[in-house]
């Protein structure tokens, strides 16, 4: 088939877990002296192993990958998969541990808006400026001026300084300018999560017009699955370091989905976990949460999910609720809902309350909640005292007289049944309900 | 099948792991640097480009009242202004060169942290900018000497002014080689920054540039020429005043340790950017 432009063979990247190094000269000097002696260090914080200062981790951890000219390849994973090391690798930012990389042609890597922009200087010298850090000569960017300026829209103000401009704008010249520049290959992390919608759509046509008339590479990466299934002709998903698939587009989601849902755990001990934000779980806190009824969180369309939630204050509130918001397994918001009365606490309550939800609404798939404990204050604005992990639900739907679900299209609501009232096909009984 | 591939990344990295042909491509590069540091120096000042003469304006005009005046320190017979004239150009051109170029890592980390370019494109295109500034002073020494001139004062400017670009570019080389040596270490030891202040004051004053260097003593007068910085200003005042004596031996030495210095200064950066952001 085509030729391939790049080859990535068995790469790894390992980083040292922790501090990395002395923060200054005297105390990795006084850290090497101690261990000289058999000392401890004095620069260990109490309780810390000795052992735990060379504990390292594989960000990638043997990476074999090939891709052609003129592919646009996704790539998807969870946090912490690798995917932004191995962009960086591959724009060159960092060195890897092991392994090799071959490249055919220019890499133009666009990891982050604005890329070498310099506020003072104007729209125009930073399109030179970022042709230059390319490698193009200012007669090569002269070619491309024209349409760069016209992509970015941003005509009338070229010849400002960018300092001036709104995030919007510098967004788009960011982008006019990475996918305009003479590149082979263009690396995109994350980069239309700003923009207006109608800009982000111009860049998608952009880019796939750029992978399939103008035969560059594109290299995205993304945790937003509906731009990668756009754009994407091939996709790799990343897990723990390693290509976990490689392939069509649509299995590649899937099977990033199927991963992230773990294992529809039913039982959440919520008591000892460290909250994500310093404010949560300090007036009350969720302790226990369980899906009553259930082997494993998987519910047919028509059930009722119950949830048993064990929760206490620590201070008196009034007007205390629960409730939880729903998103599919790809984090796109679905919806929020709350409990029909609220609580008022008196401190040092235990509560063992039980919930019910009727998920008839939702469209089959994977789904997680966020169950969240709140208060309203006199004007009704909510506050937060404390949220649980994912839980995830996976909901089935057997009924075989039902149209199949295409999420892409419909989305995770499957609305109220549509009731015809009248056939039309011999106009005789008219039936008003 | 690794020939028609244009680049290869790969783990290993030697010493000597570097790319000056691909420094060279990126001329163009280096040159918009060199455009935009000049650019953007003097934005939003009320006087703009006219600190280029003020600055060195106003440290001559202190050094000839502290130095010259309080301290009484011998100009080798030159007229005061001329001499500090002088030697600040060629001083200052040499100490902001290195600690401009000695913080590259720490202070353009978001760049380098998203782009890949030779790196040592950055701190060359600092001490070129540099460039802009010895020039003005260069000038107004220039001007200073003529007016001197008019005057009837004694003033032996001579053939050794031929040698005037060469010893720009062996400060220039000799700035930049201490930069970037510094410049690597920073990425791992932030004291660096702090000393690297201090230390130029303080090599200042074991070079000859606010006194001349016929008041160093006999017996330690090998020892203080192994500065590199010694030689190099003494043959500068020489060819524009015409005061002193060239010491061309220890500029032979001089050379040796500008070279030593780069060299080491480039194998340790190659070293250090290639990882460096994974450190910083």
């Amino acid at each position: 088939m085509g030729e391939t432009v790049i080859k990535i063979d068995n790469l790894k990247k390992k980083y040292r877990l922790g501090t990395i190094g002395g923060a200054t000269l005297n105390a990795e000097l006084q850290s090497w002296w101690a261990r000289k002696r058999g000392k401890e260090d004095p620069n260990l914080r109490l309780g810390e192993e000795q052992e735990d200062i060379n504990v390292t981790f594989w960000a990638l951890n043997g990476i074999n990958l090939e891709v052609e000219r003129g592919e646009a390849l996704g790539i998807i994973g969870a946090n912490g998969a690798g995917k932004s090391t191995l962009l960086k690798i591959l724009s060159r930012v960092t060195a890897p541990t092991e392994g090799d990389i071959w490249i055919k042609g220019r890499i133009s890597s666009m990891l982050e808006v604005g890329t070498g922009f310099h506020g003072e200087l104007t729209g125009r010298e930073n399109i030179y400026m970022n042709g230059a850090i390319l490698g193009m000569t200012k007669k090569e960017v002269d070619i491309k001026m024209e349409s760069i300026i016209e992509f970015s829209e941003c005509q009338q103000f070229i010849d400002t300084p960018v300092k001036r401009y709104s995030s919007g704008m510098y967004v788009k010249l960011a982008f006019a300018v990475a996918a305009n520049l003479d590149a082979d290959i263009l690396v995109m992390d994350e980069v239309l999560a700003v923009g207006d919608m109608k800009f982000q759509k111009k860049c998608l046509g952009k880019m796939g017009d750029v992978a399939n008339n103008e035969g560059k590479t594109v290299l995205y990466v993304s945790h937003n699955m509906n731009t990668v299934r756009s754009l994407c002709t091939r996709c790799i998903v990343l897990n723990k370091g390693q290509i976990a698939y490689d392939g069509d587009v649509e299995t590649a989601i899937q099977i990033y989905l199927e991963n992230n849902k773990e294992d529809l755990k039913t039982i959440f001990d919520t008591s000892k976990d460290k909250r994500p934000l310093y404010d949560l779980g300090k007036k009350g806190c969720i302790d226990f949460i369980q899906l009553l009824n259930k082997e494993s969180a998987r519910y047919d369309v028509c059930e009722k999910m119950l949830i048993k939630v064990k929760w206490r204050m620590k201070c008196c509130i009034d007007k205390v609720k629960l409730g939880f918001s729903l998103k599919y397994a790809d984090g796109t918001n679905i919806g929020f809902t709350e409990t029909d009365a609220s609580f008022d606490v008196t401190s040092g309550n235990d509560y063992e309350t039980i919930l019910e939800y009727n998920l008839s609404n939702l469209a089959e798939g994977v789904y997680f909640i966020y169950l969240q404990l709140f208060y309203l204050d006199e004007l009704n604005i909510v506050h937060g005292i404390d949220q649980s992990e994912k839980i995830f639900i996976e909901i089935i739907d057997n009924d075989p007289s039902k149209t199949s679900w295409q999420r892409q299209y419909w989305g995770s609501i499957r609305l109220n049944t549509l009731k015809i009232i009248k056939k039309g096909i011999n106009d005789e009984d008219i039936i008003f309900k | 099948m690794g020939e028609k591939f244009t680049t290869h990344i790969k783990s290993r990295n030697g010493w000597f792991d570097i790319n000056i042909i691909e420094l060279f491509q990126y001329k163009d590069l280096t040159w918009l640097f060199v455009k935009r540091n000049i650019k953007v120096t003097y934005k939003q000042t009320i006087l703009g480009p006219l600190w280029l003469i003020l600055n060195p304006m106003l440290t001559v005009l202190l050094y000839s009242f502290v130095f010259g005046s309080i301290a009484g320190m011998s100009t080798d017979g030159s007229p005061q202004l001329a001499f500090y004239l002088a030697s600040n150009a060629l001083w200052s051109y040499f100490a902001t060169s290195l600690s401009q170029t000695s913080t590259t890592f720490t202070s353009n980390a978001t760049i380098f942290g998203k782009v890949y370019f030779p790196r040592l494109t950055m701190p060359i295109s600092t001490v070129l900018t540099g460039i802009l500034n010895l020039l003005v002073q260069i000038g107004m020494l220039m001007v200073a000497l003529i007016i001197y001139k008019l005057q009837g004062v004694q003033i032996n400017t001579n053939i050794t002014i031929l040698l005037i670009p060469i010893l720009i570019l062996q400060i220039a080389v000799l700035g930049l080689g201490c930069g970037i040596i510094i410049s690597a270490l920073t990425t791992k030891y932030r004291d660096l920054t702090i000393v690297v202040t201090f230390g130029v004051q303080l090599w200042m004053y074991a070079s000859p540039v606010v006194y001349s260097i016929a008041q160093i003593p006999d017996k330690i007068y090998f020892l203080y020429m192994l500065n590199p910085i010694a030689p190099i200003i003494s043959i500068w005042r020489y060819a524009f005043l015409g005061s002193g004596e060239p010491p061309y031996f220890y500029w032979g030495i001089s050379w040796i340790v500008t070279m030593v210095v780069l060299i080491l200064g480039i194998i340790l950066f190659s070293k250090v950017e290639k990882t460096f952001m994974d450190t910083v």
